[in-house]
């Protein structure tokens, strides 16, 4: 019996001939917080994709609470069964939320997929569910247009946990909000958290934000993860040169954006001549360890 | 006294079309220098994008627009519509937030960019030439094979180059830019600030830098201003903003605002930011602030000066946010 709520080992899509992601490994601690962190194109909302089932990995393993679900799921019990463990919340609320649902149809709807139970036992779970994330009865009859971004964000993540997964994806899900809402649903996040038991994988590229949220790190470059470990540390001690290009791209007082876009370039030319070697399918587990608590960096 | 390259005082903005009449800008007064690099900083509905559109002259349609508006002396809202156009190809250009959506996708590159040079009548070769020069210096590599290419050949970080190569073409005095890394990475963010910076210092050219990010504004800006509910509540140098914040609604926006040098979480500040429309009597940030009194609810703040910063808080002077 392992002790992780999700594990991932070798994880590898290649869209055509350009690798998306190349033999990722991590795994994350029941109600730990885990941030998977990159530029456009480093693969990370193609590894979030998979986890959920969007997108089929083409190598790699996949466990929630230990079960397998790299093969293709049979039957609906089995796509439901799956569905249950892992949810997500996406980026943007204003294209997330079917306009025409009201926000109480939208919190029982996955009620309704998973679990037996009478009308007003869903009513009552989906009350509970919304007074969660600080919503109430008012806003329950609402249709998203009356919402504010902030209140969206909140209806996704209850109707996220809707069906008590074991771990929440978090794909950018605050970067459309104003910084004071942010914040806010921050702070909701972590009291989720800890009054649950869910754990957090969270998709990013913004530094600053990881520090707070995420317990461990996993930055990605073009596919592949270049460090890892626990966010602290990374932060703190970052060894490979993407990982101190993240770090000195948030602005800051004293910031020298012509310093960083040189290290850009730079690192880019370096990394054309000395790419990655190829993985191949003989030998997916040649990434880091997959225990992300402890840190390792691929020179 | 010499005459500021931007001056907006007293911008009063409501849309007065049937249903959606509202006021969307009260009383808004700022101003930039030559050469000097300024920060509108704001959340949604604050105004601040408005307000950057309104030294364009490009309002929502059927807005009515009271106060003054000079750019180099001349009054924005009282101009004819031809010398306001010469003054968009030559002397304010604009920098939209995505480029995707603002460049034509079925022209070419070359095309957007001489555009504003051909209707001030360069002949099309030297238009050509000069387009050539301004993507080499906002480092598109082979310029001259992109004057031929289109805009979906290009990522979202080199098409925003090319809005930046375009809005220089006419040699501007004034850029107004409005969120203009919002859509991209973080270390493209900051190749995109750096050549921004840099061909803004060559030219000596003033900005209006909008956006919803404190850190950034305080990057690369040398005062601030800060919009909330279609107002202006606080404007200061830079340093003064960061180390004594005036205005609860900075201080609470500083607060909000995650940091990678600091342990302290970031807080929320409580309800959510309103529009000028949907803003109460008195201050419209009472609702939200914890140090909000009776008195906050009634009265309108007046916008005075406390220590070299302008702040329109009723109790500025009891609470020093140190």
């Amino acid at each position: 019996m392992t002790e992780y709520a999700l594990e991932v080992e070798g994880l590898r899509k290649s869209f055509g001939a350009h690798v998306a992601v190349d033999d990722v490994s991590f795994s994350l601690k029941p109600g730990g917080a885990l941030a998977i962190v990159g530029e456009s194109g480093s693969g990370k909302t193609t590894t979030a994709r998979m986890l959920v089932g969007l997108e089929r990995p083409d190598a790699g393993r996949i466990r929630v609470g230990g079960r397998d679900r790299s093969d293709v799921a049979r039957g609906k019990a089995t796509r439901l069964a799956r569905a249950r463990e892992i949810q997500m919340v996406f980026q943007d609320p204003y294209l997330s939320l079917d306009p025409r649902v009201t926000v109480a149809a939208c919190v029982e709807e996955p009620l309704r997929l998973h679990f037996a139970m009478s009308p007003a036992e869903r009513r009552a779970r989906r009350a509970e569910l919304l007074a969660r994330v600080g919503l109430g009865e008012r806003e329950a009859d609402a249709l998203p247009r009356r919402l504010s971004g902030g209140q969206r964000q909140r209806v996704a993540i209850a109707r996220a946990l809707a069906t008590e997964p074991k771990v929440l994806i978090l794909d950018e899900a605050t970067a459309a909000l104003d910084v004071s809402i942010q914040a806010q649903i921050l702070d909701l996040l972590a009291e989720i958290r800890r009054d649950t038991g869910v754990g957090y994988l969270f998709v990013t590229h913004n530094l600053a934000l990881v520090r707070h949220i995420a317990d461990v790190i996993i930055v990605l470059y073009q596919g592949r993860v270049v460090e890892s470990g626990p966010t602290r540390e990374v932060l703190a001690n970052p060894e490979h040169p993407y990982t101190r290009l993240l770090l000195h791209s948030v602005p800051r007082p004293g910031w020298d954006p012509a310093q960083i876009a040189a290290d850009r370039r730079s690192l880019a030319a370096v990394l054309r001549e000395t790419p990655n070697p190829p993985a191949s399918a003989e030998s997916p587990h040649h990434g880091p360890d997959p225990d992300p608590t402890k840190r390792s960096v691929v020179k | 006294m010499t005459t500021r390259l931007l001056e907006i005082e007293n911008l009063n903005v409501r849309l007065a079309a049937g249903k959606a009449a509202r006021p969307i800008l009260d009383g808004v007064s700022l101003h930039v220098e030559q050469g000097e690099a300024v920060g509108l900083v704001g959340e949604s509905g604050s105004g601040k994008s408005v307000t950057c559109r309104a030294v364009l002259g490009l309002l929502p349609e059927g807005a009515q627009a009271a106060g003054s508006l000079w750019v180099d002396g001349e009054d924005i809202l009282t101009m004819p519509s031809t010398r306001l156009r010469e003054l968009r190809r030559r002397d304010v250009s604009m920098i939209f937030q995505d480029p995707r959506a603002s460049i034509n996708p079925l022209r070419r590159i070359g095309d957007f960019v001489t555009e504003g040079l051909r209707a001030c009548g360069v002949p099309r070769k030297d238009a050509l030439k000069r387009a050539e020069e301004l993507l080499e210096s906002v480092g598109i590599r082979e310029p001259r094979a992109a004057l031929r290419r289109y805009p979906h050949e290009f990522s979202g970080g080199m098409l925003q180059r090319v809005m930046i190569a375009g809005a220089l073409a006419g040699g501007p005095r004034l850029l107004l830019a409005d969120e203009p890394t919002t859509a991209l990475d973080v270390t493209t963010q900051a190749e995109v600030i750096s050549i921004l910076t840099r061909l803004r210092a060559e030219r000596d050219m003033g900005m209006l830098f909008v956006t919803h990010d404190l850190e950034l504004a305080a990057a690369i800006c040398d005062r601030i201003y800060v919009m909330y509910a279609g107002r202006i509540v606080e404007a200061q140098p830079t340093e003064g903003l960061f180390s004594r914040p005036r205005h609860p609604y900075t201080s609470g926006l500083l607060a909000a605002t995650p940091r990678l040098e600091s342990d302290e979480p970031p807080h929320g500040v409580p309800g959510r930011p309103v529009s000028l429309a949907e803003s109460p009597a008195g201050c419209a940030f009472a609702a939200r602030c914890a140090h909000a009194q009776p008195a906050c609810a009634r009265e309108d703040p007046v916008q005075r000066e406390i220590d070299g910063a302008q702040v329109a808080c009723l109790r500025a002077e009891e609470l020093i946010h140190d």
